[in-house]
């Protein structure tokens, strides 16, 4: 029996064993509509924004490894993805997007509806189709779950004209597909790992940097093996938090523009450095002119391009970092006996010194809530187990700073990119993917006006997020750097007009809270998160003068960091 | 440095768009781009040639392979090669002295006249890219009305060669 192409479309999303479906219908999309109408595999959950299906897609991609799949209709629904699409394609993550196109016999006519989906997605994807032909559909899907999640993920967009979805042919959706100008590389070269291992064991001052790849790659095992065997220092950038848990004892946490002195130090003054499909992004390098001056650089990615990028490396291995960091793990056990401990152990102390600093220590207040408190709070009721999301801003930073994930794949937020609004859907996508899981959803007073739509998503679907929305009543990052670098000028960075959240999370049938006393917190937010199945929105009412600290600003280097105000006298006088 | 990249990649429409807009949003800067279909119809072959310091080539490169439709692709400056580039010249040829000089400067250059009108000359020139400028440059004198440059196209010497 022949099908259209659009009952093609749903038939290959189940074959793919596709779980959800995250979209928004439209006049080009109505046939696939209605081929979706007509089974339950497949769930299709409507958002509120074709925005916060990009995002509840790319969450649920994040959480559970799978790619996220999104459907929208042709022009306005498209256009509204982009952000989402740009989004997960600056971190990696693996996501198909179907768009409706107009017929194929007006595409070029400025018809209704129609943009040019492919030019327009074009250089924030990782790769798209336009169909042109019903017989083409199911191979092109295949090809573009193949696409998206293998070698380094990204999004990937299929453009179905309407009249493609209404055409008959044979359905045959193949197992795999093999692609002549693609072939992605997962082991790495043997003679590279060997040079590896060796540079690692000649280490004085050694440092293991991990980052997104790490957790894109599924290599905590690996990850952690390493770390354990070498105990060697190791840190972590944004995107790669959970990899090794933050109770490691070789772990110094974060590094970068705030991440801790410990790491940034240990980052400049190494001699040796082993990257973990980490892509020395600018807000982590600092100032490249001063990045390590000494160190002698291993680099594992799984895309050649992200090698040698920013910052010239001494022995390149493409390949899959689970795969290349077990062909090391097994060339090092035999040899560790190599390593000079005595100089590794000096080197351990001197970070010990660093460490003593303790640059993430924060002044509490009796009057008003400190944000960093509520993080840590968050951190202990959920024994640091939860699904922690974020949105963009100081926010974002105290919850990667103070959370202290424990495992990958917890912590769900936007690096690259930095898009505020991805928060909520994101914690939607993460919520269905595992009904049972705490969920937080960690946010800013200017972030969830973003995307705060999706409430009503949320109920239609009962999803029982926490939102915990640390309310400065400023766009606090952009106010943290007029505050620096302008003079104190808040231009436009005061959230003026702010509504009344509680009243906002009632009217869309959710639970809202609100609390501004420090000796509230702990009862309001055990309140929320003992209300299982509820979404629960927490606004919580910060002092809004509160900065993120430490850090590097522009034109720094790692070894030229801010500390919060006090901790520098103490620096001198310490570390003299 | 000047460089020629040669790339195999799959004829397929937006192919050339990927290759295009990957120049611009990186900020690479292409001096020309050629391309058109092999005796292979699935597969086209363009020719970039390009420039910047060795890490800039090396991230075009790298750039370049990433891309989906790209098979493969070779730095032809890395090794011996051969490069060429049509031009077609039109100049005003009017009087007999005229038409004299533009012969004698085509006969050097080992060009060819392929179109004559009572006023004009149409010239067809193939060389490398440098043979092509001082061609240019030996017409100061003849008044040009229009010139149109193929682009390099370019080949390794002798065996090596690109095939997918
Ligand atoms: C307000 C704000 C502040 C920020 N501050 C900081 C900060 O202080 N510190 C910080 O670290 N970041 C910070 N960031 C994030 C920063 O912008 C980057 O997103 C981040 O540093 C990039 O992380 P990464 O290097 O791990 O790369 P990712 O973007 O996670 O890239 C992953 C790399 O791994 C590779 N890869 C993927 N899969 C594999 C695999 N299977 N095997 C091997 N390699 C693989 C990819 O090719 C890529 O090169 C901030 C962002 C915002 C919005
Ligand atoms: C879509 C988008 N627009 C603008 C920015 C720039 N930006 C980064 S952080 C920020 C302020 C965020 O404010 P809020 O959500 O209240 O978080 P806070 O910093 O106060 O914790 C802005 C405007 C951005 N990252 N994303
Ligand atoms: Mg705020």
């Amino acid at each position: 029996m022949q099908l259209t192409g659009a009952d093609i479309v749903v038939r290959c999303l189940q074959d793919e064993g596709i779980e959800f479906l995250f979209g928004y219908p439209g006049g080009a999309a109505l046939h696939i509509y209605d081929a979706l109408y007509k089974q339950d595999q497949v769930k299709h959950i409507l958002v509120r924004h074709e925005q916060g299906a990009t995002h509840a897609a790319d969450g649920y991609a994040r959480a559970t490894g799978k790619p996220g799949v999104v459907l929208v209709t042709s022009g306005p629904g498209v256009t509204n993805t982009i952000t989402g699409i740009a989004t997960a394609y600056m971190d990696s993550i693996p996501m198909v997007v179907l768009t409706a196109q107009v017929p194929s016999h007006l595409i070029g006519d400025d018809a209704f509806q129609e943009v040019d989906t492919v030019g327009i997605t074009r250089p924030c994807v990782k790769h798209n189709f336009l169909v042109n032909d019903v017989d083409d559909l199911a191979e092109t899907m295949k090809k573009a779950f193949y696409i998206a999640s293998s070698g380094r993920p990204g999004p990937v967009v299929v453009d179905i004209p309407k009249d493609i979805t209404a055409n008959l042919t044979d359905y045959n959706y193949p197992e795999s597909v093999d692609m002549r100008s693609y072939q992605p590389r997962t082991r790495g070269h043997s003679k590279q790992v060997k040079r590896g291992v060796d540079l690692l064991l000649s280490a004085r001052k050694p440092i293991i940097y991990t980052g997104g790849g790490a957790v894109i790659g599924n290599a905590e095992d690996a990850v952690q093996k390493l770390v354990n065997m070498l105990s060697y220092p190791s840190t972590s950038t944004l995107m790669g938090l959970g990899a090794i848990p933050a109770s490691n004892k070789n772990f110094l946490g974060m590094l970068g523009m705030h991440g801790t002195y410990e790491s940034n130090m240990a980052m400049h003054d190494c001699d040796v450095m082993i990257a973990v499909g980490a892509r020395f992004d600018d807000r982590v390098t600092g100032e490249l002119a001063k990045f390590s001056p000494s160190a002698r650089i291993v680099q594992i990615d799984i895309d050649p391009s992200s090698i040698g990028k920013n910052v010239p490396v001494e022995v390149p291995i493409v390949g899959d970092c689970q795969e290349v960091l077990e062909q090391m793990i097994e060339l090092l056990e035999p040899r560790v006996d190599e390593i000079d401990r005595a100089a590794v152990n000096q080197w351990w102390e001197q970070i010990g010194r660093w460490k003593s600093l303790d640059s993430l220590a924060y002044k509490t207040n009796e009057e008003k809530i400190v944000p960093q408190v509520v993080v840590e709070r968050l951190g202990e009721i959920t024994k640091g187990d939860a699904y922690v999301c974020s949105d963009v801003g100081q926010h974002q930073m105290w919850a990667a700073q103070y959370y202290a994930f424990e495992k990958p794949r917890r912590w769900i937020n936007s690096g690259g990119l930095g898009t505020m609004g991805f928060g909520l859907p994101s914690a939607m996508g993460v919520q269905l993917a595992y009904p049972d899981a705490t969920v937080i959803c960690i946010t800013g007073d200017a972030s969830i006006q973003m995307c705060i739509q999706e409430l009503s998503c949320c109920l239609q679907y009962g999803l029982p997020i926490k939102v915990i929305n640390l309310n400065n009543q400023y766009m606090g990052m952009v106010r943290q750097w007029q505050e620096f670098f302008y003079d104190r000028r808040y231009s436009h960075s005061y959230m003026d007009a702010l509504p009344d959240f509680v009243k906002l999370a009632e009217s869309y049938g959710h639970i809202g809270m609100r609390v501004e006393k420090p000796a509230e917190l702990d009862a309001t937010l055990e309140e929320a998160f003992a209300l299982k199945d509820r979404l629960v929105f927490v606004d919580v009412i910060t002092d809004p003068t509160v900065n993120v600290y430490p850090m590097i600003a522009a034109g720094k280097g790692h070894h030229e960091m801010h500390l919060a105000p006090g901790q520098e006298e103490v620096k001198e006088r310490e570390l003299a | 440095m000047r460089r020629i990249i040669s790339v195999l990649l799959e004829n397929e429409a937006g192919a050339l768009s990927r290759v295009a807009g990957l120049f611009s949003a990186r900020g690479y800067n292409i001096e020309s781009l050629t391309v058109a279909p092999t005796d292979d119809p699935s597969l086209s072959r363009m020719t970039i040639v390009t420039g910047g310091t060795d890490s800039i080539i090396e991230q075009i490169t790298k750039q370049l392979n990433k891309l989906v439709d790209v098979v493969k692709l070779i730095d032809l400056t890395e090794g011996q090669h051969i490069e060429r580039e049509l031009m077609l010249v039109k100049v005003v040829a009017a009087g007999s002295e005229q038409r004299e000089e533009v012969k004698r400067l085509v006969d050097i250059f080992r060009g060819r006249i392929i179109d004559v009108t009572e006023s004009t000359y149409t010239l067809e020139m193939t060389g490398n890219g440098d043979k092509v400028d001082a061609f240019v440059q030996a017409l100061s004198q003849v008044e040009i009305i229009e010139v149109v440059r193929s682009g390099v196209s370019g080949i390794g010497r002798g065996k090596r060669a690109l095939s997918a």
